[in-house]
């Protein structure tokens, strides 16, 4: 099954009939069966699924970070199957960005290395501007000069939101970015997601499994065995609760 | 708890092989002193047994001057010959033989070179016939005055046929003497020499000349008992009829006698090798202390899942300590088969240069295994303790929560080595000042002990300034700025893998700084009262200096241009009873000169023939003032009575005593050691130098050079001695770099998340190699820093120490430090090499995927 969706813009990123198969033989698991989809500029799509449905595989192979079996995936113009190392490396450092539900900060450097670190990396100085919009957006300017340790959980995830949004990237992955958070530092991280969003027209693909935090969202996608199965465009968290639940039952019969 | 252990152990293999190495290294110095000495032991015992079978009793008159194996070669002091006919007529005596065999005996090769050796005597004899144990290979035995027999080994050697002539320096004569090669012996069993020994055999009449000082004198008498007559029996009879003039041995003694005069040099050479071992070992403690930590760090939740199941604090400690004992057994193992393999290389390599010692088999004392057990098990428990122990104090409750491990402060562990660094300091310095009461040796040794634990105690604290200093170099690159902050951020690995560089490094800095001072010192008192412009000399290969003939002195002196010359000879000598160095100069007034001696009491302008001078430290310690009467036994001839008559100012370059030339011919060597010559004013050194080498042409064991290449001759034996003690302490820098490798490895383990998450948001392959080795340098710069500070403290403190024995100037060698720290710079490129490989193949989804 392929999701229609996405023509009425340009796509930031895209996946074009991806199969991605574990091991071989008996112990063969096909994670992704023929995956196609567009992920579109400018707007925040949640990929969810239960747990096994492949999610998780999908935006690591729309990212760069596992390779497919089969099939293609695009970031903007570039094509990232068949890159090696140095363009891999190349396309994260200037075209992806990433949230990870671990936060994953380097806990020698305070939140603003933390956050300029992509861009040290890149050797690039960043735009003083978009700088302090960004800060002033996710509201740190007090905490800049603290240490991983020093912060609590959500203004990690704030320091981590922020060090993908400075580098301007091309599309955001954000791997359950809540999963790790108490509600309220969650629903304050998924506010700041989608007005990065609608203000500075941001790309952002998150993998959730949490409706609460898929009705942030533009638009959800769901996936189960590998598949595609159902899309749900400006959802609410009882829409998408009420998708997952009709998933849950054929996928229990398919086992 | 047994198999949880166990199967841990197996899933950390490398690391712990990594560690384990250490004591492998360490173990295998032990086993090998072990495995080498006893080797060399029995290969000694069954050389001399063998050598003296045919003996069953010998005789010999007791020497007059004891000398022990440190000090020289013993000079047997000669029988008459009438003895030789009083032991023939003795009841029980079969046979009686005089035997002349002396050492000085060297054969000039066919290069011109005289053929040294580097232990084993070079014996001039009579020839006495062929025997069991004697065969000739080749020609005919010595008939007439100018023919020799040698042994096959020295011919080979010294490349000679027979029929040649070949020129010999004898004890008595080290001037060159023209003989024939009429023959070639080899010994039973097919070797060419017994132990490496060179042997040169002459007739009669001329060895005794030549090797005795005097005609119709012996060494020895071989006696072979009648039938019916036990060794022993005929030992006591000879005994009692000679007196106590004499020594009386059977064969089976001399042979004991024999090897255990080499075996107290080699248990010499035993116990520098197990300093090197326990070096090893410290720094190998180190590392161990060091992995144990970093794993049970790693296990923390793992630890913490056992004690929340039910396991018990002391089943922790059990299942660490389980981990150390099995690593400290395959490495006593390991250690133990590659100190065997160590051993019987050495040994194999000792016998190749002592010139053909025929080795026994390699033996496996029981002191080897139970050396190697012991040591490498407590060194491995002992530091896995206190990892164990904090093992053991994780709450359960860690199992269950993100492990943040707050930084422990440091205050405890630095006012500990506060402590350990003073306890050090004081042992140091009751050691150097001599106030350790006999124990010096050890009270040093402890106090050095001291010294690099607590130093090593206070690295935690000193490593955060000092790294981000050091760091700061690599900070202008994002790779470079991540491995300076990865290598400050645990203080305490950081610092005990620095330290275990820096053992090492301090070491061979002190050393270094020692040896250096003592050169420099010595050059330059050298230079300042040594007033002659040319210095006939040789440097010293085996146990006996180089001489040469005194008659190119009377030659020198005739030389246009020459304004004085001073040969100077030496000997141990009992004065009233008590060994003592003394020297004897050919002309002292020009010695007084060249070494601008000054007189204290008395006259030492003049000597005459039962006069003698002394230092003023000598006569001061031995109570004599001008005009004491003084009895001295030298080696050869009666004890004579001497009268002080005068006393010059104690100086480095000076003999405590010096007797007139005339005693020099009772001296054990009666050549003169060293030339000195001094021109007259105006005179070019260039113009006198080729007419005194051609003065020493048949004196090839000595040669003439101007005052600043003597020096340098003199001062460059201590340059081999330090690169040899550079060599081995290279070992313990070995160990160290596995140290850091190990931590890396460990580190980048740790940080897997991390490496992946900066991969994931850009960084290159080659940045990631990049901040692992910035981090390692930083590492092992920061190591070899301290060591070279500590080490110039060491060495600053011994040199201080020394001051009275005549190393004035303390040298430091700049160059040399800066040398170890950039080998440092490459040592931690190097160890990077690996864990840096493994971080940039880290696989970036594995690493940041959730788990």
């Amino acid at each position: 099954m392929t999701a229609t969706v996405g023509q009425q813009a340009q796509a930031a990123a895209r996946a074009n009939d991806v199969w991605k198969v574990y091991g071989s033989g008996e112990a063969q698991v096909i994670a992704l069966r023929g995956v196609s989809a567009e992920f579109e500029r400018g707007r925040f799509t949640a990929i969810m699924g239960p747990s096994g449905s492949g999610k998780s595989t999908l935006m690591h192979c729309l990212a760069g970070l596992d390779s497919v079996t089969r099939g293609t995936v695009a970031i903007g113009e570039t094509t990232v199957t068949g890159l090696g190392d140095a363009g891999l490396t190349k396309l994260r450092r200037d075209k992806v960005g990433f949230i990870f539900q671990q936060f994953n900060l380097l806990p020698t450097l305070t939140a603003k290395e933390n956050i300029l670190l992509p861009l040290s990396i890149a050797g690039r100085k960043p735009d003083p501007a978009w700088y302090d919009t960004v800060i002033e957006t996710v509201g740190l300017k007090d905490r800049l000069d603290h240490r991983p340790a020093q912060l609590s959980g959500g203004q990690q995830q704030r320091v981590a939101c922020a060090r993908a949004l400075v580098s301007r990237p091309e599309v955001i992955f954000a791997d359950e970015p809540t999963g790790n958070l108490d509600s309220r530092s969650g629903a304050e991280v998924l506010n700041f997601l989608r007005n990065s969003v609608r203000e500075h027209g941001q790309t952002i693909v998150m993998v959730t499994h949490d409706p609460t935090a898929a009705a942030y969202a533009d638009r959800v996608v769901f996936l189960a065995d590998g598949e595609i199965v159902s899309e749900l465009i400006e959802p609410t968290a009882e829409t998408v609760l009420d998708t997952m639940k009709k998933l849950d039952t054929p996928a229990e019969v398919g086992n | 708890m047994f198999r949880a252990t166990l199967k841990s152990l197996l899933a950390r293999k490398v690391r712990l092989i990594l560690s384990g190495l250490a004591v492998v290294l360490g173990v295998m110095f032990v086993s090998g002193a072990f495995v080498l000495t006893d080797t060399l032991g029995r290969s000694f015992d069954s050389t001399f047994a063998d050598a003296y079978s045919e003996i069953d009793v010998n005789v010999a008159a007791k020497p007059k001057v004891d000398v022990d194996e440190f000090e020289g070669e013993q000079t047997a002091n000669p029988l008459p010959a009438a003895v030789v006919d009083r032991v023939k007529q003795m009841p029980g005596v079969a046979s009686a033989t005089g035997v002349v065999a002396a050492d000085g005996a060297r054969i000039i090769g066919s290069n011109g070179k005289v053929v040294t050796s580097f232990g084993p005597p070079q014996l001039g004899e009579n020839w006495t016939g062929e025997s069991e144990l004697l065969r000739l290979r080749e020609g005919r035995a010595p008939q007439a005055e100018d023919e020799i027999v040698i042994n096959r080994a020295l011919a080979t050697s010294a490349k000679v046929q027979v029929g040649q002539t070949v020129g010999v320096l004898t004890a008595f004569e080290s001037k060159k003497r023209d003989f024939t090669l009429v023959g070639v012996f080899g010994y039973s069993g097919d070797r060419d020499s017994i132990g490496g020994a060179n042997e040169v055999f002459f007739t009669t009449p001329v060895a005794q000349r030549l090797m005795l000082g005097e005609p119709d004198v012996f060494s020895s008498i071989t006696v072979q008992a009648a039938d019916g007559v036990s060794d022993e029996k005929l030992r006591d009879d000879l005994a009692g009829a000679l007196g106590a003039d004499y020594q009386v041995k059977t064969g089976e003694q001399l042979a004991t006698d024999a090897a255990n005069g080499l075996k107290e040099g080699l248990s010499f050479f035993n116990k520098i090798l197990l300093g090197f071992a326990a070096v090893a070992l410290l720094v190998g403690t180190f590392l161990i202390l060091n992995t144990f930590s970093i794993i049970v760090a790693q296990r923390t939740r793992e630890l913490a899942l056992m004690r929340a199941i039910g396991a018990s604090g002391r089943q922790i400690i059990g299942s660490v300590v389980l981990e150390a004992i099995a690593v400290g057994l395959i490495a006593s193992v390991l250690g133990l088969a590659a100190g065997i393999g160590v051993g019987a290389l050495l040994a194999f390599l000792f016998g190749k240069l002592a010139g053909g010692l025929a080795l026994a088999g390699i033996g496996v004392p029981a002191s080897a295994v139970i050396g190697s057990f012991a040591v490498g098990l407590v060194i491995t428990v002992v530091a896995a303790l206190l990892p164990a122990l904090r093992a053991s104090r994780i709450p359960p409750i860690a199992a269950m929560q993100d492990v943040a491990t707050p930084d422990r402060p440091l205050t405890k562990v630095t006012v500990a080595g506060s402590l350990v660094t003073g306890v050090g300091a004081v042992l140091l310095f009751l050691g150097l000042s001599g106030n350790a009461g006999g124990q010096t040796l050890t009270t040093i040794l402890g106090g050095v002990l001291f010294a690099f634990i607590g130093v090593a105690l206070l690295t935690p604290l000193l490593s955060r300034p000092v790294v981000s200093l050091l760091g700061a170099i690599f900070s202008w690159s994002v790779p470079g700025k991540l491995g300076r902050l990865n290598s400050g951020r645990n203080p305490r690995r950081t610092a005990i893998t620095a330290a275990a560089l820096m053992v090492g490094i301090a070491l061979v800095t002190g050393v270094t700084v020692i040896l250096d001072s003592a050169k420099g010192s010595i050059g330059a008192l050298a230079q300042d009262s040594i007033k002659a412009e040319l210095v006939i000399a040789g440097s010293q290969g085996g146990p006996r200096p180089p001489s040469f003939d005194p008659g190119v002195l009377d030659h020198a002196k005739a030389l246009p241009g020459v304004q004085m010359v001073d040969g100077e000879y030496g000997d141990m000598a009992k004065l009233n009873g008590q060994s003592t160095w003394v020297g004897a100069s050919s002309d002292i007034a020009s010695l007084r000169q060249i070494f601008s001696a000054k007189p204290t009491a008395g006259d030492i302008d003049r000597l005459g023939p039962t006069q003698m001078l002394a230092s003023s430290d000598t006569a001061t310690s031995r109570g004599w003032s001008v005009g004491s009467t003084v009895n001295v036994q030298l080696t050869r001839g009666e004890a004579r009575t001497y009268t002080v008559s005068g006393i010059y100012e104690s100086g480095q370059l000076l003999n405590p005593v010096m007797l007139p030339v005339t005693a020099a011919k009772d001296f054990a060597i009666p050549q003169p050691f060293q030339g000195y010559i001094q021109l007259a004013p105006g005179t070019a050194v260039a113009d006198v130098q080729p007419q005194v080498e051609s003065l020493l042409a048949d004196s090839p064991e000595v040669s003439v050079a101007d005052r600043n290449a003597f020096i340098e001759q003199q001062t460059g034996q201590l340059d081999g001695l330090l690169t040899m003690i550079q060599i081995l302490l290279a070992l313990a820098i070995v160990i160290a770099v596995l140290g850091i490798i190990n931590t890396l490895a460990l580190s980048v383990l740790e940080r897997t998340r991390e490496l992946g998450l900066l991969r994931a948001i850009g960084l290159r392959r080659s940045q990631t190699m990049g901040m692992i080795t910035v981090e390692a340098v930083v590492i092992s710069v920061f190591g070899a820093l301290l060591g070279v500070v500590v080490g110039t403290g060491l060495g600053a403190a011994v040199v201080e120490a020394l001051k009275d024995e005549g190393i004035t100037d303390l040298i430091l060698p700049w160059g040399q430090m800066g040398v170890f720290l950039g080998l440092a710079a490459i040592i931690g490129v190097v160890a990077a090499v690996l864990p840096a490989i493994r971080a940039a193949r880290i696989n970036v989804l594995g690493a940041i995927a959730h788990d």
